[in-house]
């Protein structure tokens, strides 16, 4: 049923007329216009659309628009305004990418962690990002990125 | 032929190019670069990008050649164009090496038209003239000048003939590890992929697929699916005529489609979800085939065990002889004894992770597409013929892929896209959900190979006979080692036709190759009381030296040389490794040269692998950072494919069809460590994007075996632990 929402994306409100059961990750595509946030597969089963609701790591593709409120989202364009994020600089100098299609649901994912634990041991690293997929590959770069983050804060 | 680089050429694409470029002033020099009198350098990457990271690698063989800074350099995805660019194809392993020549010929090609500019200006001799960094410099007068003072001259000469390289010693920029340059980008999270692209009035499209293979359309009712918010139109679609003649990366399999069109992606997955389709069993599909044979597209519903049924059938017959050195039969029945193996591997999905998409929009005999595709180039020509229009007109975008892999080569959902935008007369991004994408067929083949091998009384291999077959293509690579180092020696192919459609998966036939011979020459040395390492080199020797035969297909030192260096860098054989579950391989495909040891533990039915060593030969590296990470990720792959990876079908319907159900390689599986090391030699660069991955099959098998005490033959291993 299509209803009225306002929603707090990157520290911004938004009132919008979707279906109550669109999920975040198509709001923030579709109708706002945030790409950074990926589809990789619907089924919360890959991490390609991890978000933060308030500051904890979720997958938007299983959020439907009806239980947000008002609580804060965050996705990949609000961690810092010039994408300098502590985690986005340790992406950087660890050269993590291949095709980049995953990254920012990793970097999403290794935010809150660290968040949570600042200085992670690497098996609260598996732990934690199993739920993100590479596909090319990059597992080990991004657990190095994310040990160089957590030693820069 | 030196296309793309001709003045003329260039001086046409201006008008296009220069639109987009409101301030300030590009001055073109060669398809490849524009200069600002600013001296800002633009490099145009001219091959499509997944993840191998030419969009870096390819602008530094022009930057090395031009003498500019390379990290102030801005580098741009250029578009699919012809008349520009030489063969804009990503897949093969092939980019680097095709480039090789052509790209740094193009940078010192700018070079020398900005030198003559400034030899013109200055009214000096041009051999007086050096430059470094972006400058010209005349040191009898002192003078110095950056290159953008000279581009509006220089864009005005003609492009030399005759160009001198660099000599690879004289290398500044080349062999040195530069970072991806879209790093920043990707981290922010920018709309870089066919996924992102977005226009105002496009929609958005889907299309509806029959649920097994060896069905098609007969009916459908859209009628609950119009009336849903947000959808624009439903209709079928029919990608290519039956007269249409099919290219290497045509697929005619789902040839009649629904596509449900609407306003937002949201509303056309929910329209699809009412919209009533009736399939029907397809009949088989015959057309004509190369050589005079017909290619033969079977009715029915197939089903993954009874495929296996099949290739073991095929097994009991004699197959196609692909080769034959000696007397192998006379060996066979000579021979005092004889191991054979059978060794299996399942289809496989590409599971790339941004889903196949693609944005069309056809406004009259013109078509513009923004979107991933690895060959540009093939699927224009289709789709040309699918809308009889001349080629020029259709305009590729390359965007970014979210993965490649192989299966962004078949372009049949551009046209696709291209049908439907003609259709509804809009613009249009067509998506497939993670479901289609992984139901939509082209996989990776299913595969069997049963391997022979004759002993004498003193346990010497006197004779190896190889079959190879597969639904529908066999695996087989009938030339390569270790065809060349044995007397006796007979490989024979088979296949058995399908409905499943299947294309090139990294590293066609040799990813499974690969897996199944390096498993069989670890089985028989250890027979034999050899080392594996040095049964390899031992054969490598005889292939050298002597070897048997004439069309031998690969270079014995330089496998040698692979071998050679990941016992060394692996301490394979060191005393301190005796308790490390390890597994060796090699392997040659695509032009290089790979062996990969692994080292892993088995504790609890889990697999954790320690340590993957690889030794590579692809000749010169060009960028050492981004060849390291294209390694790391071959061997993730590789171990994800070998333990996991499984498609299977019951009745035409994939078992598997989701992230849920089709089980992928996650951090906690990935390696502890991956070492990558590379022969230093001055061959010209061969590709890195195929080669280590199909060892590291046969590694992990051979590993598994010292970690567990069983051989491993059948594909996804992990099956086998529990």
């Amino acid at each position: 049923m299509i209803k009225k929402f306002t929603v707090r994306i990157n520290k911004k409100s938004h009132t919008v007329m979707v279906d109550e059961n669109m999920p975040l990750l198509w709001l923030l595509r579709d109708i706002l216009d945030l790409k950074g946030t990926k589809y990789g597969c619907g089924v919360g089963s890959c991490g390609a659309c991890t978000v933060h609701l308030n500051g904890s790591a979720v997958r938007s593709c299983q959020l439907p628009i009806s239980v947000l409120g008002r609580q804060e989202i965050t996705t990949i364009e609000g961690l810092a305004e010039k994408g300098d994020h502590p985690v986005q600089k340790a992406w950087l100098d660890e050269d993590v990418a291949q095709c980049g299609y995953c990254q920012a649901g990793q970097i999403m994912s290794a935010v809150a962690l660290l968040n949570n634990t600042p200085k992670p041991t690497e098996e609260d690293i598996d732990n934690f990002m199993t739920g993100n997929i590479c596909r090319c590959g990059t597992y080990i770069r991004i657990k190095k990125a994310i040990l160089k983050a957590a030693t820069s804060n | 032929m030196m296309l793309g680089i001709s003045w003329f050429a260039s001086a046409k694409s201006e008008a296009i190019l220069v639109s987009l470029d409101a301030e300030p002033t590009w001055e073109q020099l060669t398809s490849y670069i524009k200069i600002t009198p600013d001296n800002v350098v633009k490099i145009f990457s001219p091959n499509p990008e997944f993840g191998q990271n030419v969009m870096t690698s390819l602008p530094m063989l022009i930057a090395e050649e031009l003498d500019i800074d390379f990290n102030a350099v801005q580098v741009e995805q250029a578009n699919y164009s012809l008349a520009l660019y030489n063969r804009q194809f990503t897949g093969g392993s092939q980019s680097i090496r095709q480039a090789w020549k052509l790209l740094r010929t193009a940078g010192a090609s700018a070079r020398q038209m900005i030198l003559t500019a400034a030899s013109q200006e200055w009214n000096v001799p041009i051999t007086e003239l050096t430059t470094a960094n972006g400058m010209v410099m005349h040191s009898f007068s002192g003078k110095s000048a950056t290159y953008g003072s000279f581009a509006s001259a220089a864009s005005k000469i003609q492009v030399p003939k005759d160009i001198v390289l660099k000599e690879n010693k004289n290398f500044r920029l080349l062999g040195t590890p530069q970072k991806n340059v879209e790093g920043p980008k990707i981290v922010k999270g920018e709309p870089l992929f066919g996924m992102d692209y977005q226009v105002n009035g496009m929609l958005i499209a889907m299309t509806e697929r029959p649920q097994a293979f060896g069905m098609r359309l007969k009916s459908f009712d859209p009628t609950a699916a119009k009336k849903m918010p947000g959808i624009v139109d439903i209709f079928p679609i029919q990608l290519y005529e039956p007269t249409q003649k099919l290219a290497m990366f045509d697929t005619r399999t789902f040839n009649e489609v629904i596509a449900v069109v609407g306003k937002t992606t949201w509303d056309v997955m929910n329209a699809r979800k009412a919209l009533k389709v009736v399939w029907e069993n397809a009949p088989e599909i015959k057309e004509p085939g190369m050589g005079g044979r017909d290619n033969v597209v079977p009715a029915g519903l197939e089903s993954t065990k009874k495929h296996y049924e099949q290739m073991l059938e095929m097994d009991k017959k004699p197959g196609r002889v692909e080769r034959k050195d000696g007397d192998p039969e006379k060996a066979f029945a000579e021979a005092k004894h004889v191991i054979e193996r059978t060794y299996t591997a399942p289809f496989l999905a590409h599971n790339i992770m941004e889903p196949t998409n693609t944005f069309a929009h056809v406004q009259g005999d013109k078509v513009k597409i923004v979107g991933p595709i690895q060959g540009p180039d093939m699927v224009a020509t289709t789709i040309a013929t699918r809308l009889g229009i001349p080629k020029e007109n259709i305009e590729i975008q390359l965007a970014r892929m979210g993965g490649g892999f192989g299966r962004r080569a078949y372009g049949h959902y551009m046209l696709e896209a291209v049908l439907i935008s003609k259709q509804i007369n809009a613009p249009v991004k067509l998506i497939y959900k993670r479901e289609d994408d992984m139901t939509a067929g082209i996989y990776r083949p299913m595969y069997q190979m049963t391997y022979r091998a004759a002993f004498d009384d003193k346990k010497s291999l006197t004779a190896l006979h190889i079959k190879g077959g597969g639904v529908p293509e066999s695996p087989l690579h009938a030339n390569r080692f270790p065809a060349g180092t044995l007397d006796n020696y007979l490989a024979e192919s088979w296949t058995i036709p399908s409905n499943v459609t299947i294309g090139a998966f990294r590293a066609p036939r040799s990813n499974f190759n690969a897996a199944a011979e390096q498993s069989f020459l670890d089985e028989i040395s250890e027979y034999m009381g050899k080392d594996p390492i040095a049964f390899r080199l031992e054969l490598l020797q005889r292939a050298k030296d002597n070897p048997v035969g004439k069309n031998n297909d690969y270079d014995p030192a330089r496998y040698m040389g692979v071998l050679e260096l990941v016992r060394d860098k692996s301490g394979w054989g060191k005393p301190e490794n005796t308790d490390k579950k390890r597994g060796v391989s090699a392997y040659f495909c695509h032009n290089s040269y790979a062996a990969q040891v692994i080292d892993l533990q088995v504790k609890e039915g889990q697999v954790i692998v320690d340590q993957v060593t690889s030794a590579l030969d692809c000749g010169v590296v060009v960028n050492p950072e981004g060849a390291k990470n294209m390694a790391e990720g071959a061997a993730i792959d590789g171990i994800g494919n070998a333990l996991f990876g499984q498609l299977t079908l019951k009745d035409g319907r994939t078992d598997q069809k989701n992230f849920d159900t089709y089980r992928m390689i996650r951090h906690n599986e990935a390696p502890r460590k991956i070492d990558v090391h590379f022969v230093q030699n001055e061959v010209d660069p061969t590709g890195l994007g195929e080669p280590p991955f199909p060892p590291i099959f046969g590694a992990m098998a051979n590993a598994l075996y010292k970690a567990t005490g069983k051989r491993f033959y059948h594909q996804p291993f992990a099956a086998q632990l529990t």
